[in-house]
């Protein structure tokens, strides 16, 4: 019984220094509660690195090191290396990124580990922008999104990185998007990876009522429209060749997804179809991805 | 056991004699054949080790890093713009306190192009809060590795091993490679205090409101102050093992000396024939070889030089706009010095021109006579320089 209480207790403690509604926090809870207490985390700088509490608090009750921006990957590597050395086989080390720390300043890093085939599980929470330093635009910001230096005098013209992509074309052992709207699917991946040998790359996308411009309780909600949309499709890549949709609900236009968040503002004053385009565009090319390959001849 | 060795050769050697368990670097010259020769030994399963090829200069600090502080014994090298590449995690591991050790293969710094002996690579690292020793030969290089990891892990801090790119990461040398059995003896296994564990979970540099954060620095600035006398007690400990002394300065006939020259690196040795030949000449001279810059050995100098009337610094550097570096540090530290001593810094030897007996000579007549070759700039006088 001792032991079952133990099983159950949350690693995240309350009293994290997030915004109310914070997708970044539901996703670290959800991450921990597969990962249990034999994990080191790695937090680059990002919301987390403030929001685990300042020193001596901690909201996380597992090892924690934070380190220089950009270096989740190395330095969870060496963390793992340091382990093995140490004849430690069984601990998962996470390396824990933003979308800034991810698709912008840690891609170098991010892309030597996996090619090296590290045994880490990383893992880039995105809320498509660098929500600590007030909400500057990165490359994982969508199209047409405001931020602060996306302003509407100004907006994002290019489209988002597709970070998915970029680690299968290393030929990841298992890379994965997730949802904090879809917290088993969510659950289920960490699950998968915890048991992958290698280098393991899940995309969680975590609402940011700040950011984003929403209200706090939408948080679950815009994740779920962010999925039924389409645009931000759930789905798993093994050893970069098989890709495998996750199971979704019925795919609904963008309109709903957009209307809840004031960072759309502008697309939604007669940008919509681009956007709709653009999505579908996406979700068209990800289902010929996981379709098997055509015989020709 | 007598070899012919390399500086490189030497270092790569001396990490496996200290057991390092984690090694992350990437290659610049003149310090690859550090780490090719490191990825055979473990390869051949000479080293139990994890060898990881990074990515970046950044990265292998990174690693570093985290492998340190999830308490391995961690070794890299580097050089040059690698050594400026990983300069914000040259912050981060010191004010994290842990003891890695690295070599770093002096070389110029771009632009221009240049892959010769230059110190103004480590020395613009000098407030990262990493200790900083400069070889003065290649079974210094080895020795210095050896006595770097016992201060380090008494010490947490990291430090940094000066090779002077060339002069002593491409020369040959005979010298002693001790025994693993003694070596095991001197370096016991790292097992720090504290570390990454699941079973003890802590958080290891997260947010820190300013009052703990100045007791922090402050607690440290204390402790790299007291390196230098830890440095020298186990250099003597080293000296009990293996009977060569590396100390934090090295002076060489200063007890009676009106002048002396101060230098860091491979150039102390041709500072010492240059001060033989002045000898033969009547000149009361001396010299004092700074192995130690971070912590500044202050005390030690002033006890060297306790008679010497005029100091001559070479710097194999400078701080633009200012002067050498080496001479910035060795006025700031005699600045309550009792009584008058003159100080003349020359820049010298950068970008690899060669320091020798015949060039230091006419810089020691400059420096006194005030007639020579050497030009101007500010309080710097500057040799080789085209007109």
């Amino acid at each position: 019984m001792k032991e079952q209480l133990k099983q159950k207790r949350d690693l995240v403690t309350p009293g994290h220094y997030g915004c109310p509604g914070c997708g970044g926090a539901l996703a670290m809870r959800q991450t921990l509660s597969v990962l249990g207490e034999d994990t080191i985390a790695v937090l680059t700088a990002s919301c987390w690195t403030s929001m685990i509490g300042i020193f001596p608090y901690t909201c996380l009750t597992v090892p924690v090191m934070s380190v220089a921006f950009g270096t989740a990957a190395a330095t969870a590597a060496g963390v793992k290396a340091s382990l093995i050395a140490q004849d430690n086989n069984h601990t998962t080390v996470l390396a824990w990124a933003g979308d800034g720390g991810t698709f912008d300043i840690g891609l170098q890093g991010l892309s030597g580990a996996v090619e090296r085939n590290d045994d880490i599980l990383y893992i880039c929470y995105d809320n498509e922008a660098y929500m600590n330093t007030g909400m500057q635009r990165s490359s994982a910001t969508p199209a047409g999104g405001w931020t602060t230096t996306t302003p509407d005098s100004a907006p994002k013209k290019q489209r988002k990185k597709n970070i998915v992509e970029i680690m299968a074309a290393h030929r990841i052992p298992y890379a994965a998007t997730a949802c904090i709207g879809a917290p088993d699917d969510l659950k289920n991946k960490i699950k998968k990876a915890k048991d992958i040998k290698g280098s393991r790359f899940i995309h969680i996308f975590a609402s940011c009522p700040t950011g984003w411009r929403h209200a706090s309780e939408l948080s679950i909600e815009v994740g779920r429209e962010a999925i039924r949309s389409r645009v931000f499709p759930l789905y798993e890549v093994f050893n970069g060749d098989t890709w495998q949709l996750s199971p979704m609900p019925d795919k609904t236009s963008v309109d709903a997804y957009l209307k809840h968040q004031g960072r759309f503002k502008q697309i939604l004053d007669g940008a919509n179809e681009y956007f709709q385009k653009q999505v579908d565009d996406d979700w068209q090319r990800l289902q010929n991805r996981c379709q098997p390959p055509k015989v020709t001849g | 056991m007598k070899e012919v060795l390399m500086g490189t050769e030497a270092a790569a050697i001396a990490a496996a004699l200290a057991r390092v368990q984690v090694i992350a670097a990437y290659p610049i010259t003149p310090q690859s054949v550090i780490i090719e020769n490191l990825s055979d030994i473990v390869g051949r399963g000479e080293l139990k080790a994890r060898f990881m090829t990074m990515d970046s200069e950044h990265s292998a600090m990174a690693s570093c890093f985290g492998a340190s502080l999830a308490g391995a014994r961690v070794f890299t090298a580097t050089s040059s713009q690698g050594l400026a590449y990983m300069h914000e995690l040259l912050h981060y591991t010191a004010g994290a306190r842990v003891p890695i050790v690295m070599v770093n293969c002096n070389r110029a710094l771009a632009s221009p192009w240049n892959l010769h002996c230059d110190h103004t690579d480590s020395l613009s690292q000098r407030d990262t809060g990493w200790i900083q020793y400069y070889c003065a030969d290649v079974q210094d290089v080895l020795d210095a590795v050896l006595i770097a990891y016992s201060v380090a892990e008494q010490a947490l801090l990291p430090i940094m091993i000066n090779v002077d790119g060339f002069y002593l990461t491409h020369t040959s040398e005979v010298m002693d490679v001790p025994d693993q059995k003694t070596v095991d003896i001197f370096l016991p296994p790292y097992r720090p205090l504290s570390k990454l564990d699941v079973n003890d979970p802590k958080t290891f540099g997260n947010v820190c409101v300013a009052d703990l954060f100045t007791s922090i620095k402050y607690k440290r600035h204390c402790d790299t102050l007291s390196l230098e006398k830890l440095w020298d007690q186990m250099a003597v400990k080293f000296c009990g093992h293996f009977h060569r002394l590396h100390s934090s300065v090295e002076a060489y006939k200063t007890e009676d000396a009106d002048v002396c020259i101060i230098s860091i690196g491979s150039s102390a040795g041709v500072v010492r024939m240059a001060v033989d030949r002045l000898r033969d000449e009547g000149l009361k001279i001396g010299a004092l070889r700074l192995a130690l810059i971070r912590p500044f050995p202050v005390v030690a100098i002033k006890k060297a030089i306790a008679n010497v009337k005029h100091i001559i610094v070479i710097d194999r550097d400078v701080s633009f706009g200012a002067e050498g570096i080496v001479a910035q540090e060795v006025k700031a530290g005699l600045f309550d010095h009792q009584g008058d001593i003159k100080v003349t810094g020359f820049v010298a030897g950068v970008g690899g021109n060669d320091i020798s007996a015949e060039t230091i000579i006419p810089l020691v007549r400059q420096a006194i006579c005030g007639d020579g070759a050497a030009v101007k700039a500010g309080t710097t006088l500057w040799a080789e320089v085209i007109s």
